[in-house]
């Protein structure tokens, strides 16, 4: 390990690139620290931080020092009907005081409830009602931190009753009342348009992508419901399916290049086949129009 | 058409006790709807067992995996995190696995996942810097009685009937439980002074020393405290695993005369 005073801030707050990025995780620490990688950036789950000290902000410290760095919560509960855990949202803003993020992402989802932590991104219902409720949250988050947060499209497993809005202009209504940006999780558009049974391409052409400033891809299981009826399930848990390749082509074609991240959380391999996701990301990017071809187009 | 507090209410209550799915969802055939649901289920209890996996791993080892995760499924049928961060989430599993009737044979197992637990708490503490031996090796004899100490933020002491600190470390690395004797008494230090936990013996009396010193007492109360207890308690014994364990931060005067 290296030794560094524990009070050594980062040297400044540093964008995150337009450039393939990978989620860190603790199995790759030492390779990161010994073989510097050529990794344009990383993201880390703003929960697996959130202990007193210890090795894992050593680590952070040390890797944040020499990389640009994204926040991802996935504890807020932004989409809960009961009100913020204000707890919670002091623990965040000192984690985003501490590491000076290039950007701060959550979900369009709620997890909490009365009774505890429920462990999971949980479904809402798109309508006035609950986008009033998301846009309060995501105010407060954005008044507490002093920042623009970034809000993603989750996972769905079916559809919700009491919905009266479609989840693209449901985003784009929130973005253009809290100012917050949007982060495209492509590999949940894949999911939930298979789960569905909606066309993801006509999902990710009509998505605003003039909000977006940062993009996901993950890999996903394939299963089928009890029905028959073919379900895919967001696992994080092996490469990037080859349909998801696709879509994120097809998305970078029209954004231009953003910032790209690789999520594996879970059977995480050794950090080659992290990385060798990270160069296909880039080889995608490399391909995409230069900054700027559909810049035009973003006036509100 | 539920509120969206009742609607969260009933979708909360479904995920964590079963029973009838949520009105409010939308998807065709029950059984199918069921089936989707369950995505939700298992994201709740397969993540948090295996949360508690992570962080009781000599307490799995010990009992196999099927049974582990039978026990930890039913410790969060019973108790949902109540924080979004997971990293101390488990902390009453210790006495729930003490009063778990299927784990009575093993009546260690308690006592090794309380050694898991500090472990665990000791790796994400508060950073802070051990003492210079130098300062307490220099210190006058007459005005030790009235010091009081700082001790590590990570400083854990333990005591068992059992010798759950031998179970654990026999059982840290190994594949399968192997027979050991179980019988203790054993005390227990377990303390992160830079990056590695320290798990340490410690002599018979460090705890309620240590739970003295750490509640302001001065050496003098904290030792007529401990000896209460432990009538031969070797003072300097106790220090010195205290000092070469780097769980004392600092030392202050109390002022008295000496």
């Amino acid at each position: 390990m290296t030794t560094h005073t524990h009070d050594s801030r980062p040297p400044r707050p540093s964008p995150v690139p337009a450039s393939a990025g990978v989620g860190l995780k603790p199995a790759h620490y030492k390779n990161i620290l010994e073989d510097h990688p050529p990794v344009g950036w990383f993201e880390v789950h703003a929960e697996n931080y959130m202990g007193d000290g210890g090795p894992p902000h050593h680590y952070l410290q040390a890797i944040r020092r020499d990389y640009p760095l994204s926040l991802h919560g996935v504890g807020l509960s932004i989409g809960g009907a009961g009100p913020l855990d204000r707890e919670h949202l002091g623990r965040l803003a000192a984690l985003v005081n501490r590491y000076e993020p290039g950007l701060f992402s959550e979900h369009l989802a709620w997890s909490t409830h009365d009774t505890g932590y429920l462990n999971d991104l949980l479904p809402l219902p798109y309508n006035e009602t609950t986008l009033k409720r998301v846009c309060e949250h995501v105010q407060e988050v954005q008044d507490l931190l002093g920042r623009r947060m970034l809000l993603e499209n989750p996972s769905r497993y079916f559809p919700l009753e009491g919905a009266t809005l479609g989840e693209i202009e449901f985003l784009q209504e929130l973005a253009r009342r809290t100012g917050c940006g949007l982060l495209l999780d492509v590999n949940n558009v894949q999911i939930s348009a298979v789960n569905n049974a909606f066309d993801p391409r006509d999902y990710l052409d009509a998505f605003p992508l003039w909000l977006v400033e940062e993009i996901h891809v993950a890999g996903h299981d394939r299963q089928q419901d009890a029905a028959g009826a073919p379900l895919l399930i967001d696992t994080h848990d092996r490469p990037v399916d080859a349909t998801v390749w696709s879509l994120l082509g097809r998305v970078l074609e029209r954004s231009g290049p953003r910032p790209v991240l690789v999520e594996w959380d879970s059977r995480i391999p050794a950090w080659e086949g992290l990385m060798s996701e990270a160069r296909r990301a880039q080889a995608c990017l490399d391909h995409a129009l230069p900054e700027g071809a559909e810049r035009h187009a973003i006036t509100d | 058409m539920p509120s969206q507090t009742e609607f969260q209410t009933r979708f909360a209550h479904a995920l964590h006790h079963g029973g009838p799915l949520p009105a409010g969802l939308a998807a065709g055939p029950p059984q199918a709807a069921g089936s989707r649901f369950d995505i939700h289920r298992n994201n709740l209890y397969a993540g948090l067992v295996d949360t508690l996996a992570a962080a009781y791993p000599v307490v799995q080892r010990l009992v196999g995996e099927a049974f582990f995760r039978a026990m930890a499924r039913a410790f969060v049928a019973r108790h949902l995190p109540q924080t979004p961060v997971l990293l101390h989430y488990g902390g009453a599993f210790p006495d729930f696995i003490a009063a778990f009737p299927p784990a009575a044979g093993l009546p260690y197992l308690a006592d090794v996942a309380r050694i898991e637990r500090a472990w665990l708490q000791a790796w994400h503490a508060a950073d802070a810097v051990p003492l210079d031996p130098a300062r307490w090796a220099g210190t006058d004899p007459r005005e030790a009685p009235h010091l009081r100490f700082a001790l590590h933020p990570s400083l854990q002491v333990l005591e068992s009937p059992w010798a759950a600190r031998d179970i654990w470390q026999t059982h840290r690395h190994d594949r399968a439980p192997r027979p050991l004797e179980a019988r203790g008494p054993q005390t227990t230090l377990i303390c992160r002074p830079r990056e590695t936990v320290q798990v340490r013996p410690a002599p018979a009396g460090t705890c309620p020393l240590v739970r003295a010193l750490a509640c302001g007492s001065t050496l003098e109360d904290a030792m007529a405290h401990a000896t209460r207890v432990y009538p031969d308690l070797d003072l300097a014994a106790c220090l010195g695993v205290l000092l070469r364990a780097g769980a004392i931060t600092d030392l202050s005067p109390t002022g008295r005369p000496s």
